[in-house]
């Protein structure tokens, strides 16, 4: 029955190659035309489904990273990024929409991401995976690393409580520090002509990160953004370099 | 291959021959190898400045003309409004602004804690602004007394208007440990 539909023209136009794999090259056809599937290797190591050895967790991760991406869908539907609203729409989604445990799976999801990430990176770091030809791989990854990180702060300041303002407000004032393009940054001062400086507290690196000299609306539309599309993207485009690398590389490295 | 070689070095010595012009007759409108690369240099030169100018654009892009924010000069109201020896809080939440008077006159106070931002509170009773954040402790004078703060808050311009009214204008900023709080601006005589 499955291997008649199989043969059909409608199977065969959606799975490029079609028909039942009859060899082991066939097989291997059918992992390299799929455009989900070629990010992964064709054949894997018997220990590389070992989780005494990857501990899943870059494969955890990635599930992290969906439900974060399809619950966090959801709760734009009813979240609205101004000052007006950004808080009640918050506690509006905890409490009148239905499964207001929607917002908590985004925030426990975000938080589960983050320690998945650090654990992966250990295990990559013991297993001795980050070593050549995998090195560009590993950098690859401290910039996911980094992407997560800032998903996650963005993130912290949407729902503009107490909390929420004055961490970014704190974390924000990093940026102030800047080197060269933070008004207290070293070498800030050197960016003027005459008594006109160039980087003030309404020019510099902190005040394109906030769009404002305070903690206002403009800095919650702009983490929104981020946060929502602008970090995602190229998060995603990083992701798909990480997987697809792994099989350029060699798949999983082997215990030695 | 050999033989075509040798015919065209009898017709041109090698050193005075054009590459582009190898066994061609040239016409008006043909596509030379040296016109193609000046015309592919034009085209990368015009790719990469279009490329440059809009990141360049993207860039000012996120400096805005016009800021949504509360001004950042205001009046105060009149000296008389204030009572010696206390710690004003009625600007505190609009503008960000202390207003302390003592016998000699009023100075205005930053409420950005010089630890990493966040707003300390007065507290009466112990005389000291404390900063709920990491627990920096200021005097009413503004000195950093306790607590990661590296430096005292900062004041702002505090002037007479001509109908007496105070103005204080938080664009000019006078820092203690630069000996900036000597600035007449820095402290309105009463």
């Amino acid at each position: 029955m499955l291997e008649k539909f199989r043969d059909t023209q409608f199977y065969k136009s959606i799975f490029r190659g079609g028909g039942v794999p009859k060899s082991r090259r066939q097989r291997m056809m059918v992992v390299l035309n799929s455009v989900f599937l070629h990010l992964h290797p064709v054949r894997l190591p018997k220990h590389a489904v070992k989780l005494k050895f990857t501990w899943c967790m870059g494969g955890l991760t990635f599930f992290l990273f969906l439900i974060e991406t399809i619950s966090g869908i959801l709760l734009m539907f009813y979240y609205r990024p101004t000052i007006e609203y950004a808080y009640t729409d918050i506690i509006d989604l905890a409490e009148q929409v239905p499964f207001g445990i929607m917002r908590e799976i985004h925030r426990w999801g975000a938080h589960a991401m983050v320690i998945t990430v650090w654990l992966h990176m250990f295990r990559v770091f013991m297993t001795g995976s980050y070593k050549p030809p995998r090195e560009f791989n590993w950098a690859v990854g401290v910039i996911l690393l980094l992407l997560t990180l800032l998903l996650s702060f963005t993130g912290y300041l949407l729902p503009w409580d107490q909390l929420a303002i004055w961490a970014i407000t704190v974390g924000s004032n990093m940026a102030r520090a800047t080197p060269f393009f933070g008004y207290e940054g070293p070498g800030a001062s050197l960016l003027a002509i005459g008594d006109i400086n160039f980087i003030t507290m309404a020019s510099d690196a902190r005040f394109a990160l906030i769009g404002g000299r305070f903690m206002g609306e403009a800095a919650l539309l702009r983490f929104y953004v981020l946060h929502c599309i602008g970090l995602p993207f190229i998060i995603m485009i990083f992701m798909a370099i990480h997987f697809w690398r792994i099989r350029k590389d060699g798949g999983i490295s082997t215990p030695v | 291959m050999t033989e075509t070689k040798t015919k065209k070095s009898v017709t041109k010595p090698a050193s005075q021959r054009p590459p582009a012009a190898l066994g061609k007759a040239k016409t008006a409108d043909e596509i030379t190898r040296r016109s193609f690369f000046s015309w592919l240099s034009i085209g990368w030169v015009a790719f990469i400045a279009a490329t440059g100018s809009f990141f360049t654009m993207m860039l000012r892009f996120f400096f805005p003309n016009v800021l949504f924010e509360p001004v950042q000069t205001f009046r105060a109201g009149y000296p008389e409004d204030y009572t010696i020896g206390e710690v004003d809080l009625r600007w505190k939440d609009k503008y960000g602004v202390w207003l302390v008077r003592n016998e000699e006159g009023i100075y205005a106070l930053s409420t950005v804690c010089t630890h990493l931002g966040c707003t300390p509170n007065w507290l009466g009773l112990e005389q000291k602004f404390k900063c709920p954040c990491h627990g920096s402790g200021f005097y009413k004078t503004g000195i950093n007394f306790e607590g990661p703060a590296p430096r005292p808050l900062e004041r702002y311009k505090i002037t007479l208007a001509d109908d007496g009214q105070i103005i204080v204008d938080k664009t000019m900023v006078y820092q203690k440990e630069k000996n900036q709080w000597n600035n007449s601006e820095a402290f309105l005589k009463v």
